[in-house]
Formats: structure tokens, sequence, C-alpha cells
């Protein structure tokens, strides 16, 4: 009975909404967490998944010697390679394609690869603008690495002693 | 002036008229643009957002203010979308049908104690008839647009503006009771003497049940389950696009303002200022008007949407016997000599 009386009032005379009130007139006054994206950027890990890349060496030979693991890895299938034998006897791929609209950004192709050929970098604004845009080649995929080469081998060096 | 009513002639009336209903319906068109902007920055400030800060005018920021422009232009030049299996006439009616009374409303409004349109003797009668018309242009979209999700949205708009109407109107019972007049005018003049003489005091269950009831007749969060997008995605007007759906918008708005008005003017004493010191004025029921509408957009940043059937409890179980408790309880004091508390 006497439950009753007391849920009777605190309903009737709207504590618990005056409450809930109270919270977001705070909030009101609370600093804002927006980040203005294109202006301001979130800090991101150096294990970001993003846009893939591929490596060179600092010779300028690429790492990629297409032991086809992370075609063999890759859930989604989204990579193609084929490879043949280069005149100075090394194996290399002729041809190294990424569907970037299969691909799931699961990193497992960058964790397969034995040479730290195929990277994921920090890249993720990227965009295109018509079909097969998001096809990346493996020329596109190394101008990408060379680009951002520095970035990528600073990412690489931090995340190391983790690994 | 007298020079244009003899040029004019016998059109002066009309046109004068129609002057007149522009110098009111171009501010109000412009202040539903805005309250829609206080609306996103509101909310958002109260989510710990920004909210809108990007579209201004040439060229500067302005913190946003050019975004509800930017708005009206996209929904002007989007196309309006048949479906096949409405009815035409019906599904254009619907929205002409909703935002006639929220502007017609306007009317018998006084801004001061001159300025109104048409000072009419029975202008909350008339508020209260044109008001409920409103419900027409929901129930009519809702069922013109042979859509599943629009006939139970307008079933559950209807249903519930009728029964918060009651509630509204038994609160409206009370005011007139006060103040012995239907006069809108001579509502405010009677709460005259500052802060402590306005009717919120002596009528103050009412005054909380007309503003909820309010809140709930123009079909606001928390009570929006016309609108209910988890479950029937946008209600009554889910076929609506561009600016057949705008209208439907400003006639929501314009009816959030109309309720924050009549709020102002029933129960905060109108363009009358609160202390001795001050003038009375125009100004005073901007602030109140702005007071209420911001109630309004709190209330939606708070509350989670009701259930429906709790909907129903609240407005009939609730709110009709404690408006009816209170009317009951000004009736009998005006009968004592305790009555002055009343008036």
């Amino acid at each position: 009975m006497l439950n009753e009386i007391k849920y009777f009032f605190k309903t009737f005379l709207l504590i618990e909404l005056l409450q809930g009130m109270a919270v977001t007139w705070r909030h009101m006054w609370a600093p804002k967490i927006t980040i203005q994206y294109p202006d301001e950027r979130t800090p991101q890990s150096p294990r970001f998944r993003g846009l893939h890349a591929l490596r060179r060496y600092p010779s300028g030979e690429e790492r990629c010697i297409a032991c086809k693991l992370c075609e063999a890895v890759c859930p989604a299938m989204a990579i193609t390679i084929e490879s043949a034998e280069r005149d100075d006897g090394t194996r290399r791929t002729t041809r190294y394609d990424i569907d970037l609209t299969k691909c799931i950004f699961c990193g497992f192709c960058e964790e397969a690869c034995p040479v730290d050929a195929i990277v994921e970098t920090r890249i993720f604004d990227y965009h295109g603008e018509k079909r097969g845009d998001l096809y990346y080649t493996k020329d596109m995929l190394l101008a990408v690495g060379d680009k951002h080469a520095a970035q990528i081998a600073q990412d690489k060096a931090d995340d190391a002693p983790y690994r | 002036m007298e020079w244009f009513q003899e040029l004019l002639g016998p059109a002066w009336l009309p046109v004068w008229t129609l002057v007149k209903i522009i110098v009111i319906v171009l501010p109000l068109l412009i202040a539903v643009a805005y309250l829609t902007y206080a609306e996103r920055k509101i909310i958002g400030y109260m989510q710990i957002r920004i909210g809108p800060n990007r579209v201004g005018f040439f060229g500067y920021r302005l913190v946003g203010l050019g975004q509800p422009i930017a708005d009206a232009v996209k929904l002007m030049t989007k196309e309006i979308l048949l479906p096949t299996g409405a009815n035409k006439s019906l599904f254009l009616v619907g929205p002409v049908l909703a935002i006639a009374p929220a502007l017609a409303a306007w009317a018998v409004v006084p801004f001061t104690d001159h300025l109104v349109l048409a000072n009419v003797n029975a202008s909350l009668l008339y508020i209260m008839a044109i008001t409920s018309m409103g419900v027409y242009g929901v129930v009519v979209a809702g069922w013109a647009s042979n859509s599943k999700y629009a006939l139970l949205g307008a079933l559950r708009s209807a249903a519930q503006i009728v029964s918060y109407e009651i509630a509204m109107g038994f609160a409206l019972v009370g005011v007139l009771m006060s103040a012995q007049s239907l006069n809108l005018v001579e509502i405010v003049q009677h709460q005259s003497g500052g802060f402590w003489q306005w009717y919120w005091l002596p009528l103050f269950p009412l005054f909380i049940v007309y503003l909820i009831a309010g809140v709930a007749e123009t079909n606001r969060a928390p009570f929006d389950v016309a609108e209910g997008e988890s479950e029937i995605v946008a209600g009554f007007h889910v076929d609506y696009s561009g600016m057949a759906f705008a209208v439907f918008f400003l006639a929501e708005y314009a009816n959030m303002i109309l309720v924050a008005a009549l709020t102002s003017i029933l129960f905060l004493g109108g363009w009358l200022s609160p202390v001795p010191f001050l003038p009375d004025g125009f100004f005073w029921i901007a602030a109140k008007i702005s007071f209420v509408l911001f109630l309004f957009l709190w209330f939606r940043a708070t509350f989670p949407r009701y259930r429906y059937d709790q909907i129903m409890r609240l407005g009939w179980k609730v709110f009709i016997p404690v408006t009816l408790v209170w009317i009951l309880v000004v009736g009998a004091f005006m009968q004592t000599p305790l009555g002055y508390l009343f008036h």
C-alpha cells in the first residue's frame, strides 16, 4: 500500500522525467566531442587496416616474390596473382590485383606475407568514380607503396616490438 | 496610406487583409525554418554533438545558419512522387489540409494589445475548432497513400489527437473560467500584474496538462508514435517526397509554434512583462514562445517514445481526471471569498 502511494507520487509529480531533463540540460553545456572530419581526424593505430600497398626494398627492388600466400589466405578471394620467371632468374608477379570491392580489410594478407610486401596503410578515405575504379592493379598498389613508403616503414617499426 | 485606399477603392479591404496575412505568415514560415535549425542545434548540443555548422552565407559559415535555406531549396527541387495505388487528388489535398488550419489559427493570435489580425470575441473557440481540423490532413494523407504504414500512422495520429484534444479542451475551460472570457486579448489582459498573476500558478495542473497535451497534439516526441520510424517507417507521410513532404513538415512545426504561442498567451501572460518596471510588448511574447519551443526540443532530446497503449492511458485515465478535478477546484473556490486566487 505504502509503495503504491509512493509510486503514485513519484509518477504523478514527474520526478523521474525532471531528473532526465536535468541530465540533458547538463549535457547541453558539456564540451562537445564531435570530430569535424575533413578538418580534424581521430588518432589512428599503426596497425590501422586501410588501403593496400605493395612495398619495395630500399634498393628499389619490389619485395613481392609471388609466393601467393596472401592469395591463399584471403577469405574474400579478392587477390589475384600470376607469376613468371624474370630474366635474372627470380620469380616475380606479372599480375597482382586486389578487388577492393571484395576486400573485407581483415589484414590476413599482411599477416601472411613472409617479406612484408603487401601491407595495409592508414589511408581510408579513397574512392572510385566509376565501376572498376576500386579494382587495384599491381602498378597502382606499388604507386601507393611508393607514395607512403616512409609512413608504412614507420608504422611497421612502431608495431614491431609487439609482434 | 489614405491615398492608397482611394486608389484601390472597394478592393482596399481584401488587399489590406492580404498584406496583414503576409506580414504574419512570412515571419511564421521563416520561424519554422529556423525552428528546425534550432532543433538540430539544441538536440545536438544535448547529445554532446555540434549540430549543423557548415552551411552559411557568402562564404562564411556563421555556425550553420544557412542550413534551413539549403534544406528548403533541396526539398523544393526534389520530385514529388505519386504512388501508383494512391488516390491522386486526395494524396495532393492531404498536405494542404494539414497546413491550412496550422496557418489559419494565427488569424486570432494576438501579439500585443492591438497587433492582432482578427480580434474576435470567441477566439479561443475558433482556435479549438480550427486546430482540430488539422487531423484531417493526416488522416486523408494516410488513407490516400494506399500503404499499410501510412494508414497505421494516420490511425494512430487520429486517435491520439482526438484523445488529447479533450484534455486540452478541459485545460482551456479552466482558463476561461478564470478569465471569464473567450477573447484571447482579454484573457491576457486578465493576467496583468506581473509574474505571479499569470495563470500558470493558479492553474498549474492545467498548465502542465496543456503543455504535455500540446506536445501530444503536435505528434512530437515522446508522443510521435504516428511517425514511429522503428515500426511504421514514417507513418502517414511515408509516401510523400519533395515539397509535399515539406508541407507536412511546415504544418508540424507551425503547429508547434502555435501551441507554444497559445501556452504563452493562456498561461504565461502573453505580451505582459513579468516585472512591473519593464514595459510590456511583443518582445515578451516572442521570448515566451521561444521558451516553450525550447521545452519542446528539450523533451524530444530527453524522453524515449511512449508505447501506444500508454499514450492512451495517459490521455484518458490521467489527464482528463486531473483537469476535471482542477476545474472543480477552481469552480468551488470561485464561490468562496478565496475566489480572487483564481482570477
